[in-house]
């Protein structure tokens, strides 16, 4: 039986194994290799480098700024996104009624396609076609242009991204909102905690710390790998100013061909994505001795 | 007391319906250009609605005068394929991952962890330099394979099956089931659930995929809807505003009126990724 | 439900063991089990009774020893090759499936071959509908006799506690098996369903004429139900027998404290050389030679009775609470050695505020220090 039961489990798993060899160790293998070598694509010889590229990395402008413009983007998108869809959640958890209403229209963005509504956010902002120019020059700012601007680039796609975030977070939030049992607001209420502010300070804030502390990764995973906004809206401009490590990355191995290079660059990346998997990871374990 | 009640669900709508309003303008926005003409795009005059209903001929050019057709059966093609065989590949490894005892179980597990943070740009050097040698760039397996392997479908219906009773299984063996009719006539109709949830995960994400598709696509043949709306705006029609909305609100259709008709079912699949 | 119906099968333990790491929870089972017999695997939770059950029908091979079911020896055998049915402890229905269909799976899987099992391709198979109707005809069969006929369409989810038990009674009968196997099937049940869901047990036994193997930690179960009880502990069988034998005559201390309720009465005892056994100011005597030393005697609270206060030969108790049962009493007393005694009494008349319980000397049970019984006959010596 068991012997029975073994052969069975092998088998089924042997074709997920022979996929997770092809499409990630086996490429992972290769990237690291690759990372060691001055490869390009349809180069004839290829020479290591050793840790040329890696060194080479904290000496590009290119690479710094697109690590700034990143971790800028995130700082801009994080707050929003997390108290943003936490105040959300409180307000739409409160109505009744009209609850699926909300919850629909501020989850609509999530399930759009974003090349798509980010061709929409193009054409809003035009400089001169676009509605929000419009209430800008009615508000006296005339000739603001959001997307051309160096200085405001970023900050625009960062409320793109907001836009398209928050109501995912939400979602989140709700259901951490509806997984507090009513009872413990009940016995606030009769230990005196019966106020609004009383009542999110000493129930829902702590009960709902996991959930935030899920949230914030999750959202800060999602900032990290802008990419569709920036290759839709700025191309990584004007000077530079929304480049953006993925499509730094983009630029680098799909359009100039410095495949080495590219791969150095994504095995950085990918250790900023393991150390924000451990946080997650380390979260959630948390979340279940809370539970 | 009520007073204060109806003072506070007052300000409430007032906050939830401000911000629902930013939210949905773009989408206003494109449906309302999309049926817009374009003299009054580009006019002097500002009409919130448009005075001429020009949404026959912007969704004309749209879908005849561009790629966008094709571009969107491509895209249901590869979102299918890929499903079909992300379930197909999944669920029988993630019924053994839960429920069976073989060799390697744990070691199988920890890569599923691990493939949990690796997104597609991490392997996407290595499998298009793989796809460039086996001149397989531009073609639907191109844009389908690196996505046959999902570990989070893995992880996801391994936590399903590990709820499902022992017992239940044990009785099915009893009954004369083999394992492989245990999980594909017990295990998977039971996480039909789950495989819902997991279906509209993909499909959306594969939907929307841009990065991937920008890099293995080179043809018009093989475009899928994100790239086409690309090159739509990039083409010498791209002035015409109102059918590039039109394109856009077609592209956007189809996930959003899947969203109205199963919106828990929505709801539950994009954000499984959250904590529960 | 054929009607010709096979004649049941016994089952034949030798040498069973198991192991599970370091742990023997199987510690060499030997048990016959015959034909047609309702034989029932009793004890604590965690003295192997429900390993062994799922030792017989394959779903964890013994490390050592044998077991056979009718003339076969099924060590190698696969549990759905084993020709036995089991009623679970949940139930184990399939949730998605409709009654008919969990009672008609164990069937569909023996006559029709996997490609007329699988979706679409089961439609190419012309003799499938004719088997369906067959297969439906014995399901429908079976359901009257559970009386679960009105809910053939229904799904699990749908039915109560007591109609689940019935569907996976009727999965297991429709097989028509060698034996049915029973792990604690009653035990999901609130108290009323489950007397009664015993009285219907022991009469579907009769009327199957089945071999019946049924685990349960519930004494009283075991005692209602069973042609023969099987007391294990720790991975052995500590007695087998009637429930009267288990009862009248319990092999050791641990046998007479897990079956009887309220739990027989246990009083530490010093035997003499001589023959005479005293305690709590008590002269015992025994017919027979007994080794010197610790005993202990075993009560039964019915083996007591009332007596007036300081009745030579009786034990001076104190009441602690007296339990009405309607028609009779639960008396908690101790005794001035202070050892805590039930008794149970008719409820004829009030219990009185003082009294004395007299010993049944011929209802007594000795124990060795051991635990072991004491085999001899004992007799009371009244002072004058």
């Amino acid at each position: 039986m068991n012997r029975a039961k073994a052969l069975a489990g092998a088998a089924f798993a042997a074709p997920a194994f022979a996929l997770m060899l092809a499409l990630l160790i086996g490429p992972l293998l290769v990237l690291l290799a690759l990372s060691v070598t001055d490869y390009r694509l349809g180069a004839m010889a290829v020479k290591l480098v050793g840790l040329g590229h890696y060194a080479a990395l904290f000496q590009d402008e290119v690479f710094q700024r697109a690590l700034r413009n990143t971790f800028l983007y995130v700082a801009l998108v994080l707050p929003g996104a997390v108290f943003g869809g936490l105040g959300i959640a409180l307000l739409v958890h409160a109505r009744v009624r009209t609850r699926s209403f909300y919850e629909v229209i501020y989850f609509l963005p999530v399930t759009s396609t974003l090349v798509a509504m980010a061709t929409v956010w193009q054409f809003m902002l035009h400089p001169s076609l676009g509605p929000v120019s419009a209430v800008f020059a009615a508000l006296g700012m005339a000739g603001v242009d959001l997307l051309n601007d160096p200085s405001l680039a970023l900050g625009t796609l960062a409320m793109i991204g907001l836009w398209q975030q928050v109501g995912f977070n939400m979602v989140l939030f709700l259901a951490g909102l509806s997984a507090i049992p009513r009872d413990l607001y009940e016995a606030a209420a009769l230990d005196g905690a019966g106020g609004g502010i009383d009542r999110f300070l000493r129930v829902t804030w702590p009960l709902l710390g996991p959930t935030t502390m899920f949230v914030t990764i999750t959202s800060t995973i999602a900032a990290f790998k802008v990419f569709d906004t920036v290759a839709v809206l700025t191309k990584g401009g004007p000077l530079g100013s929304t480049e953006t490590l993925l499509y730094v990355l983009y630029l680098e191995g799909f359009q100039y061909f410095r495949t080495g290079y590219a791969a150095a660059m994504t095995i950085v990346l990918l250790a900023f994505l393991i150390i924000l998997s451990l946080l997650q990871a380390r979260v959630i374990d948390r979340r279940v001795h809370y539970a | 007391m009520r007073r204060r009640g109806l003072l506070g669900a007052l300000l409430s709508h007032a906050v939830l319906l401000a911000g629902a309003v930013l939210m949905a303008a773009p989408f206003l926005w494109m449906l309302l250009t999309s049926i817009r003409p374009p003299e009054e795009v580009f006019g002097t005059v500002f009409n919130l609605i448009p005075t001429r209903f020009a949404g026959y001929e912007n969704y004309r050019v749209a879908l005849v005068e561009s790629n966008l057709p094709r571009a969107l059966l491509n895209g249901a093609i590869v979102c299918l394929g890929i499903l079909a065989v992300q379930l197909l590949f999944a669920i029988p490894s993630a019924y053994a991952l839960a429920k069976l005892k073989f060799r390697g179980r744990e070691w199988l597990f920890g890569l599923v962890l691990f493939g949990l943070c690796v997104p597609i740009q991490v392997p996407a050097l290595p499998l298009y330099l793989g796809l460039a040698q086996a001149g397989l760039l531009d073609s639907f397996f191109a844009l389908m394979a690196p996505f046959f392997l999902t570990v989070f479908g893995m992880f996801l219906f391994r936590q399903f099956f590990r709820s499902y009773p022992d017992e239940v299984l044990d009785a099915a063996r009893l009954d004369g089931m083999g394992e492989f009719e245990i999980v594909w006539r017990l295990a998977a109709p039971a996480a039909l659930p789950a495989i819902a949830a997991f279906s509209i995960f993909s499909i959306v994400a594969h939907w929307n995929d841009l990065y991937w598709p920008l890099i293995v696509v080179t043809s018009a043949e093989r475009s899928v809807p994100s790239l086409a709306i690309l090159a739509f705006r990039d083409s010498e029609t791209g002035g015409n505003y109102g059918a590039l909305m039109a394109a856009a609100a077609i592209t956007t259709a189809p996930l959003i009126i899947g969203f109205f008709a199963a919106r828990r079912a929505f709801l539950r699949g994009i954000t499984m990724t959250g904590p529960r | 439900m054929p009607t010709n119906r096979r004649p049941p099968a016994g089952i034949t333990l030798r040498g069973i063991v198991k192991r599970y790491g370091p742990a023997t929870v199987l510690d060499g089972i030997d048990l016959d089990i015959a034909p047609g017999e309702f034989l029932t695997l009793v004890g604590p939770s965690g003295c192997g009774k429900s390993t062994l059950l799922r030792t017989i029908a394959g779903f964890e091979p013994q490390d050592e020893g044998q077991v056979r079911i009718g003339d076969r020896v099924v060590d190698r055998l696969p549990p759905a090759e084993r020709d036995v049915a089991m009623v679970f402890q949940s139930y184990a229905l399939y949730p998605h499936m409709t009654v008919a269909g969990n009672i008609a799976t164990p069937l569909e899987m023996r006559r029709l071959s996997l490609a007329e099992r699988l979706p679409l391709l089961r439609l190419a198979s012309p003799r499938r509908p004719r088997i369906r109707r067959e297969i439906m005809a014995e399901v429908e069969a079976v359901a009257r006799q559970l009386d679960i006929l009105p809910l053939l369409a229904r799904k699990p989810a749908q039915l109560s506690g007591g109609q689940r038990q019935r569907v996976a009674l009727g999965r297991a009968m429709v097989r028509d098996p060698a034996a049915f196997l029973m792990d604690e099937p009653l035990s999901n049940l609130d108290a009323r369903l489950r007397v009664q869901m015993r009285t219907e047990l022991a009469e579907l036994h009769k009327r199957l004429g089945a071999t019946f193997v049924y685990v349960t930690h519930d004494q009283v179960e075991a005692m209602t139900m069973s042609d023969r009880v099987a007391l294990m502990e720790a991975g052995r069988i500590l007695q087998l027998g009637t429930p009267a034998a288990l009862y009248d005559t319990p092999a050791s201390i641990s046998v007479a404290r897990f079956i009887g309720s309220p739990p027989i009465n246990l009083l530490p005892a010093e035997a003499r050389a001589d023959g005479a056994i005293m305690t709590e100011g008590l002269r015992l005597h025994a017919h027979g030679a007994l080794p010197a030393g610790r005993v202990t005697l075993g009560l039964r609270p019915e083996a007591l009775e009332l007596a007036p206060p300081e009745t030579p030969g009786t034990l001076p108790v104190s009441l602690r609470r007296a339990e009405n049962l309607g028609a009779e009493w639960l008396l908690h007393a101790v005794t001035p050695g202070g050892t805590d005694l039930v008794a149970r009494v008719p409820a004829t008349a009030p219990v009185p505020e003082r009294f004395s319980l007299a010993i049944d000397p011929a209802r007594l049970h000795l124990f060795g220090a051991d635990g072991q019984r004491l085999v001899t006959r004992l007799g009371l010596r009244v002072p004058a």
